[in-house]
C-alpha cells in the first residue's frame, strides 16, 4: 500500500522559498501569478496493515513540524 | 564543571564548542555520539553544537532531534541540567520540543555569515549573568535557517517572561521581533543562532562570547 503525505506551510507563515519562485516566474514573463506556496510531497510504501492512525503518528512525530506546517494524507490503493 | 557535547553526523562546531568549554572549565568535555542512549555520569552541562546534522534533510535539526541521545538530553534538562543549543543546536532543540517556535529559511533566502551586533535582553539567566541588561555585544552568525518564528501568543509570552535572551540589533534573517536566542520556561535551556564559541579567543577578533561560558561555570560551580 502506498500513501502520499502533502506537507504545506500553515496560513500566515512566511514562505521565502515560495516568494522566490513567484519572483522567478514573473521574471520569466508569467503574469497573473497571485501567490506561490512551496511544500513537500513524501511518498510512503507501507505494509498493507498500516492504519491511518499510524501514518498520522508518523506525520506528527517526524514528517511535519506542526508548529509551522500542516499535513494531508492520501492513501493510494495498490494496483 | 563536567560537560558533554553531543555529536551528530554533520555537526561541525562540536570541536569549537569543546575548545571553549575546555578553556573555560580546564576540563575536556565528553564528546557524546548521537547513538548513545545515556550520558556519562555526573554531567553538569550539555552543549548541542552547530553544523548541518543529517545534511539538514527534511528540516534543519529534524532528524537529530529524534536521535537516541536526545531522550537523555531531554531527561537531563527536565532535571535542571543546563543545556545550550547553538545554531543547528537551536534548531535541534526546537524540533525536539525543548524550546517553542521554529527556525525557518532566512527571509532573504541567503546564507548569512558575519559578525552581528546583539543586545542582551536578559542578564539574569545562568547563561547571561556576566552581561549587563541591555548591553550590546557581537557574536558571529553562519546560517541559512535562522528565521525564528512562533505564533503571536508564544512571542508575547517569551517577551513577558523575560525569555528572550538575545536580540539582533539589525535585520539579519527575518526573525520575529529580531529574536536571536530564547530560554525555556525553567531557564536552564538556551537556544541561539549566533555562535558565542566563535567569539571566545582574541584570535577570533572578538571575545564577547567568553562571558557566557564563564557565567555558566560560575553558576554551575556555585
Amino acid at each position: 500500500m502506498k500513501a502520499r503525505v502533502f506537507i504545506t506551510l500553515k496560513n500566515g507563515v512566511l514562505d521565502p522559498q515560495g516568494k522566490a519562485i513567484h519572483h522567478a516566474l514573473e521574471g520569466l514573463g508569467f503574469s497573473g501569478v497571485n501567490d506561490v506556496r512551496a511544500g513537500k510531497l513524501i511518498e510512503l510504501d507501507l505494509a498493507d496493515a498500516t492504519s491511518d492512525g499510524e501514518i498520522e503518528d508518523m506525520c506528527r512525530k517526524l514528517l511535519a513540524n506542526t508548529v509551522i506546517e500542516n499535513f494531508r494524507i492520501e492513501r493510494l490503493e495498490t494496483a | 564543571m563536567k560537560s558533554a557535547v553531543i555529536v551528530f553526523p554533520g555537526s561541525n562546531c562540536d570541536r569549537d564548542l569543546a575548545v571553549a568549554l575546555q578553556l573555560t572549565t580546564g576540563r575536556k568535555p565528553d564528546m557524546v555520539w548521537h547513538k548513545e542512549t545515556t550520558l556519562p555520569d555526573g554531567i553538569e552541562f550539555i552543549g548541542v553544537p552547530g553544523g548541518f546534522s543529517y545534511g539538514d534533510y527534511l528540516r534543519s535539526g529534524a532528524m537529530a532531534a529524534r536521535s537516541p541521545v536526545m531522550r537523555a538530553v531531554k531527561d537531563s534538562a527536565a532535571r535542571g541540567i543546563p543545556v545550550i543549543g547553538i545554531c543547528n543546536g537551536f534548531q535541534v532543540l526546537t524540533e525536539a520540543g525543548m524550546l517553542p517556535g521554529a527556525l525557518m529559511r532566512n527571509a532573504a533566502l541567503k546564507f548569512v555569515c558575519r559578525g552581528v551586533p546583539l543586545r542582551v535582553e536578559n542578564s539574569q539567566s545562568l547563561f547571561t549573568c556576566q552581561y549587563e541588561a541591555g548591553e550590546e555585544i557581537s557574536f558571529p552568525v553562519a546560517h541559512h535557517d535562522g528565521n525564528y518564528q512562533a505564533d503571536e501568543e508564544t512571542l508575547d509570552r517569551l517577551e513577558g517572561e523575560g525569555r528572550v535572551a538575545f536580540r539582533y540589533l539589525d535585520e539579519v534573517n527575518g526573525s520575529a521581533r529580531r529574536i536571536a536566542g530564547i530560554l525555556n520556561d525553567a531557564g536552564n535551556v538556551l537556544g541561539l543562532m549566533p555562535h558565542p564559541e566563535r567569539a571566545f579567543e582574541p584570535a577570533h577578533g572578538c571575545t564577547d562570547g567568553r562571558r557566557l561560558f564563564e557565567g555558566l561555570l560560575e553558576t554551575v560551580s556555585a
